[in-house]
C-alpha cells in the first residue's frame, strides 16, 4: 500500500468501522506499556531451543509489539481516532539450507516453540525444491543490548485531546487564511521489537516515528478552478517534540517560503499553505521546454527515493520483485563496469544511523548493526543494498543492515535504508545557487510521482513552482511536471548546496513485496541544481 | 476458527448489541482465510496462509462516537470491547456530521461465494506456480508471479435490528514473464469466480507470447496516437476516474464533476454517447456484497448513461443535506461495450498502438483527472489490422475524461480484479478493450 492509498482508506473513516491496518484497538493508556524484557527473552529462548532441536542450523525470533495511533480531521471536526496494538512472535529458521517462517500471536513459551517447529517443518518441506542453499553472511552475537529512538516526548503519552486541539487549530488557521477546505492527520508509531538469534544476540529496541500531513484546497467557484497545497513537514523518526515549532529549525528560502528541519510549526505552515493555494489559482501556466531545476529537499527526497533508493535494492536487481515492484536498470554488470550514475559531484549514501531519520535503529531485523555505506561515489555506482543472504552475491562479507519486517507476522526482507544525497563540500547557499540560474524553475514540496518498472523514466510534480529568470525568482508558476531518464538526470546535477541546508523528507508507508509490507524511510539532501531538464505543461481543458 | 457461519456470527453480534448501554450500537464481525503463493526466477519463493477475525463495535452517545475492536470472543472479551467503545464515545468530541445507526436494511444476497475457491489447497497453489514456471524454464524465459486466494465472511448488526451476513471468495493470479536475456517482457492476469476457470498452464502462454514478441522493441516518437487498450490497460485509468464520482467533492468545487459557478454536473453529457457505466452488486460476472462499508444497502445504479452523468455517490450526511437518497457506495464498476475481442479491434485498425498493460498511474491534476503512467509488458505497433513490431514503452499523460470522449470503438468487456498493485483497480470491474484516438504519449521509457 502506498501512502496515498493509505490516506484514502484512512480518510474515508467508514463510520469508524474499518481500521486502516490490522491490529486490535486499544485504550490510550495501553500505548504506554511495554512487555517485560525477561518475558521476551524466555519466549525467544524457547523458540531458539525448539528450532535447534528441530534441526535448524540458524534461527531468529522477533517478539514484536506494534502500536499505532491515527487522528484524522477535516475543517472543524475529528473524523476518526484509531489506536491499535499488534503483538506476537515471528520465527525464522534455516533447515537444510532453506528458509522457513511461522508466526503466532500466542505469547507463551509453548506458542513460540510451536511456531519454531512449524517454521522448521516448512523449511524442511520447501528444501526439497531448493536449488541453491541459503548463504548467510556471518554476524557476531552481541549479547543483551537495548536501544531507543532518542525522543524527548513520547507521542503516545500526549493526551488525545491535545492532538485533536492542535489539528483543529491548524484547520481553523488555514480556513481563516483563505483555504476552502483542509484535512489534517497525525500518525504516531511505536515499534517495540525484541530480536534474538542463535548467533547469541538479544536486542531490545523501542522505535518511534511521527507524521503530520495536511492538504489545503482553495476553490474559485466563479472560474471553476481549484488548487491544493500539501504541508511541507517531513515524517520523522522523532517524538512529539517535532511539533514544538522551534524557530531555530526554520529555513526561510530566498522567495520567503518557509521550510522546516527537525522541528515543525504546523499552524504557520497551514497559514502559508492557504495563502499559497490561493496564489496558485492565479499563477501563470508554465511554458514547456528545458529548464535548469533547483530542487528543495522537501521535493528532492522523493526523486532520490524513486530513482536511486529503489533501483539499488539488490532483490529488485536480481528479479525477485519482477511481478510487482519491478526490476532495475542498475544491473550487476553495471557495478562491475563502474557505471556512471551521476555527475562527479553526486555521492548517494545509505545510512540507518542518521538521528531523526525514519529508518534509524541500532540493529536491523536480522540482528545486523546498522551502518552507513556509499551507493554512488563521485558519480560512480559502487554498491547496492543487501542483507545477510544476499551479501555474497555482490562479494560483500557482511550484510548492510537493511532487513526489515513491518510486523511480527511478516517475514523480514530487504528494505530501503535511508538513502541520501551528500551535501556539497564547498560553501553554497540557496540564494547563491539561484543567482547563477538563467532559465530555471525552483520546486518546493513533493507532488505527483510515477516511474517505470526498471526505474529509467520518471515524472515528478511538486507543491510550489517558481520561475527563475536571470538569477532572480520572478514569481509562482503552475502546471509543472518534469520528466527524467534516471542516469541522464543525475549526470545533469550541476551544484549541491552545503550541509547548512541539509534536511530530510521521507515516506511513512513505502510499499513492497507480495503480500505487500510497508516501511518508513527518510531521504536527506541539500537544495540541488539539475541542468536542462525536460518540463511539460500539465494543464488540460475538459469539454 | 476464522470462518463463522451465519448462526454463530449472529450469536456473537446479538450478545454485543445486548451488552450495549449506549444510545446506539453497531457491530461488524469479519473473518477470512487467505492463501498465497509467490514465485520468482522460476522458483517458488514464498507461500503462506493467514487467518484472521475481527469484531468492531461502534457505540454512540448523542453525536459522539467510539469504536473498538477485538479478536477474542469469550463473554468477558465481548463485554470489554463494548465498554471500551462506550468509553471512547464518552470522551470523543461531538461530530457535527453524525448520522444515526442505519434503520433495518433489506439485503438481497449476491453470489459472492464459490466453494471451489474456498476449497483451494496448498497443492493447488503449488500447481499454479509450477504450471507457470515449467513452460518458462523450457522456453528460456523467467517467470515471476503471485496467486492470492481467500474466503471471507462479513456479518453486521445494530441496535435498531439491522442484520446481514454473507460469505465471499476471491482468486487472483498474475504472472510476469521475461526472456532470459532480459530483452522482452510479457504479463497475464486473471481474476476469476471459480477455481476451475484458472488454467495457469494456458494463461502463462499469453505472457510468454508477449515476452517473446516484445524483444527488440523500436522507438517511436512520443505524441498522439490511436491506441487499442487491452481491458487491463484501460482499467487503471477508468477506475481512477470513478473515485471522483463523489457528490460532495463535486458540490464543493473540487472535482472534474464540479460546475463552474457552483453545483455539480449531474445530468450533463460529459463522455462519448457510447460510454455507459453502472454498478450492480448482483452482476453475475462481478458480484459483490449487497451492502457497503457502512452497512447501507447497495443497489443497481447507473453512473454514466450514454455519456451523461446519471448518478453521483452521496454519503448519508451529504444526501440528507442535499435532500437526496443515499445508496450504498458501489463495490463494482460495470462498463458496457461491444462484442469484439482485443484481437478483432486490432484487425480493424489502420494504424495504432496496442497496449497490454498500464503501470504506476498517478494523479497529475485532479482538476481534469490528468493521469500519468507507463505502458508495460507488451506494447506493439499495429498497421493494416496486424501487429507489425514491438515498440518501446511510453509514458502517457492523459485524462480518462478526455479519453472517453475520443472513443473509436469499444470491445467485449471482461472481468478484472483488484490486488495487482502499481495503479491497478481496487474494485471488481468489467471493462471492455477500447480503441481510442489521440491518446497522449509524452516520452519514451527504456524499461523492459
Amino acid at each position: 500500500m502506498d501512502r496515498r492509498d493509505f490516506l484514502t482508506i484512512g480518510g474515508l473513516g467508514i463510520a469508524g468501522l474499518v481500521l486502516p491496518i490490522h491490529g486490535r484497538a486499544v485504550a490510550a493508556e495501553e500505548l504506554l506499556s511495554t512487555l517485560d524484557v525477561s518475558l521476551k527473552k524466555a519466549i525467544a529462548d524457547a523458540a531458539l531451543e525448539a528450532a535447534t532441536k528441530a534441526g535448524a542450523s540458524y534461527c531468529d525470533v522477533r517478539v514484536g509489539r506494534y502500536l499505532r495511533q491515527f487522528v484524522l480531521t477535516r475543517e472543524n471536526r475529528v473524523e476518526n481516532v484509531v489506536n491499535t496494538e499488534s503483538t506476537g512472535i515471528g520465527v525464522r529458521v534455516i533447515v537444510n539450507g532453506t528458509w522457513g517462517f511461522a508466526a503466532t500471536s500466542d505469547l507463551t513459551k509453548d506458542g513460540a516453540a510451536t511456531a519454531a517447529a512449524q517454521a522448521a517443518a516448512i523449511a524442511r518441506a520447501n528444501s526439497r525444491a531448493q536449488t541453491e542453499p541459503v548463504q548467510l553472511a556471518k554476524v557476531k552475537g552481541v549479547g543483551e543490548v537495548a536501544w531507543r529512538t532518542p525522543i524527548r516526548k513520547n507521542a503516545m503519552a500526549v493526551p488525545l485531546k491535545d492532538k485533536a486541539e492542535l489539528l483543529l487549530a491548524v484547520n481553523a488557521a488555514a480556513l481563516k487564511a483563505g483555504a476552502s477546505f483542509i484535512s489534517s492527520n497525525m500518525f504516531a508509531i511505536n515499534e517495540q521489537k525484541y530480536f534474538a538469534s542463535t548467533d547469541g544476540s538479544y536486542i531490545d529496541q523501542d522505535i518511534h516515528r511521527i507524521w503530520v500531513p495536511f492538504t489545503v484546497t482553495a476553490v474559485d467557484q466563479a472560474s471553476g478552478r481549484f488548487r491544493t497545497r500539501d504541508g511541507l513537514s517531513a515524517p520523522m523518526g522523532m517524538g512529539y517534540e517535532y511539533l514544538d515549532g522551534d524557530a531555530r529549525a526554520k529555513f526561510v528560502m530566498p522567495n520567503g517560503v518557509v521550510n522546516y528541519g527537525n522541528s515543525y510549526d504546523m499552524v504557520e505552515d497551514a497559514i502559508a499553505a492557504a495563502q499559497q493555494a490561493r496564489e496558485k489559482l492565479k499563477a501563470p501556466s508554465v511554458k514547456p521546454g528545458k529548464y535548469d531545476l533547483v530542487l528543495d529537499p522537501s521535493h528532492l527526497w522523493l526523486t532520490i527515493h524513486e530513482s536511486v533508493g529503489h533501483p539499488l535494492e539488490l532483490d529488485r536487481v536480481l528479479g525477485y520483485e519482477a511481478n510487482f515492484a519491478g526490476t532495475s536498470f542498475a544491473t550487476l554488470d553495471k557495478l562491475k563496469s563502474r557505471f556512471r550514475y551521476g555527475s562527479d559531484i553526486v555521492t548517494l549514501f545509505a545510512d540507518r544511523t542518521q538521528p531523526h531519520s525514519l529508518g534509524a535503529a541500532e540493529y536491523d531485523d536480522e540482528g545486523v548493526k546498522t551502518q552507513r555505506w556509499d551507493l554512488v561515489k563521485d558519480g560512480i555506482l559502487v554498491n547496492y543494498q543487501a542483507i545477510r543472504d544476499q551479501a555474497h552475491i555482490i562479494g560483500e562479507e557482511g550484510s548492510h543492515g537493511c532487513c526489515y519486517a513491518d510486523s511480527w507476522s511478516s517475514v523480514q526482507f530487504q528494505r530501503m535504508a535511508n538513502v541520501s544525497l551528500a551535501p556539497g563540500a564547498a560553501k553554497l547557499g540557496v540564494a547563491d545557487m539561484i543567482k547563477d540560474v538563467e532559465n530555471g524553475i525552483y520546486i518546493i514540496g513533493d507532488g505527483s510521482f510515477s516511474i517505470d518498472q526498471q526505474r529509467f523514466n520518471a515524472q515528478f510534480g511538486g507543491q510550489l513552482f517558481y520561475e527563475i529568470k536571470d538569477g532572480r525568482i520572478t514569481g509562482m508558476i503552475e502546471d509543472v511536471a518534469y520528466q527524467i531518464r534516471t542516469p541522464e538526470f543525475w549526470n545533469s546535477c550541476a551544484a549541491v548546496c552545503d550541509p547548512g541546508d541539509y534536511r530530510f523528507g521521507g515516506s511513512f508507508f513505502d510499499g513492497k513485496g507480495q503480500p505487500s509490507q510497508s516501511s518508513a524511510v527518510s531521504h536527506g539532501s541539500s537544495t540541488t541544481r539539475f541542468n536542462g531538464v525536460n518540463v511539460i505543461n500539465t494543464a488540460r481543458k475538459l469539454g | 476458527m476464522s470462518m463463522y457461519d451465519e448462526a454463530d456470527a449472529r450469536a456473537v453480534l446479538d450478545k454485543v448489541v445486548k451488552l450495549s448501554k449506549a444510545d446506539e450500537c453497531t457491530a461488524t464481525l469479519e473473518g477470512s482465510v487467505k492463501g498465497n503463493a509467490r514465485f520468482a526466477l522460476n522458483n517458488i519463493s514464498t507461500s503462506g496462509i493467514v487467518s484472521d477475525t475481527v469484531l468492531a463495535v461502534r457505540s454512540a452517545y448523542g453525536k459522539r462516537l467510539g469504536t473498538a475492536t477485538t479478536n477474542a470472543y469469550d463473554d468477558a472479551s465481548l463485554e470489554r470491547v463494548v465498554r471500551r467503545a462506550e468509553e471512547l464515545a464518552e470522551l470523543a468530541p461531538e461530530n457535527p456530521e453524525f448520522m444515526p445507526a442505519l434503520e433495518k436494511q433489506v439485503y438481497k444476497p449476491s453470489p459472492t461465494f464459490n466453494a471451489s475457491v474456498a476449497g483451494i489447497t496448498p497443492e493447488y497453489r503449488a500447481k499454479v506456480a509450477t504450471d507457470s514456471i515449467a513452460p518458462c524454464r523450457a522456453g528460456k524465459m523467467v517467470a515471476a508471479g503471485f496467486l492470492a486466494d481467500g474466503q471471507s465472511f462479513v456479518a453486521i448488526a445494530n441496535s435498531k435490528g439491522n442484520f446481514g451476513y454473507q460469505q465471499a471468495t476471491s482468486l487472483d493470479y498474475t504472472c510476469t514473464v521475461r526472456t532470459d536475456d532480459e530483452r522482452g517482457s510479457g504479463w497475464v492476469g486473471r481474476n476469476v469466480n471459480d477455481a476451475g476457470q484458472l488454467d495457469a498452464a494456458a494463461e502463462v502462454r499469453i505472457a510468454m507470447g508477449k515476452a517473446g514478441r516484445s524483444v527488440d522493441a523500436k522507438a517511436l516518437e512520443p505524441g498522439k496516437y490511436t491506441v487499442i487498450l487491452e481491458p487491463e490497460a484501460a482499467a487503471g485509468l477508468i477506475s481512477f476516474m470513478m473515485r471522483f464520482f463523489d457528490a460532495r467533492q463535486a458540490d464543493e468545487g473540487r472535482s472534474f464533476l464540479s460546475k463552474r459557478g457552483g453545483g455539480n454536473r449531474l445530468g450533463e453529457q460529459v463522455f462519448d454517447p457510447r460510454v455507459s457505466i453502472h454498478t450492480d452488486p448482483w452482476d453475475p460476472v462481478v458480484p459483490v456484497l449487497p451492502w457497503d462499508g457502512e452497512g447501507l444497502a447497495r443497489e443497481r445504479m447507473a453512473l454514466v448513461d450514454k455519456g451523461k452523468v446519471a448518478n453521483l455517490e452521496y454519503s448519508r450526511y451529504w444526501a440528507k443535506l442535499k435532500d437526496k437518497r443515499a445508496m450504498g457506495s458501489p463495490g463494482n464498476i460495470v462498463m458496457a461495450g461491444g462484442t469484439k475481442s482485443t484481437d478483432e479491434l486490432v484487425r480493424g485498425t489502420k494504424k495504432g498502438i496496442l497496449v497490454t498493460r498500464t503501470w504506476y498511474i498517478r494523479m497529475v491534476d485532479p482538476q481534469t483527472v490528468l493521469l500519468t503512467g507507463l505502458t508495460r509488458d507488451g506494447t506493439f505497433y499495429v498497421e493494416d489490422g496486424e501487429i507489425r513490431y514491438p515498440v518501446k514503452n511510453f509514458r502517457f499523460n492523459e485524462s480518462p475524461v478526455i479519453m472517453l470522449n475520443n472513443v473509436e470503438e469499444l470491445g467485449r468487456p471482461v472481468r478484472l480484479g483488484g490486488g495487482g498493485g502499481g495503479g491497478q483497480p481496487s474494485r471488481l470491474l468489467t471493462i471492455p478493450p477500447m480503441k481510442l484516438r489521440d491518446f497522449t504519449f509524452t516520452s519514451i521509457s527504456d524499461a523492459v
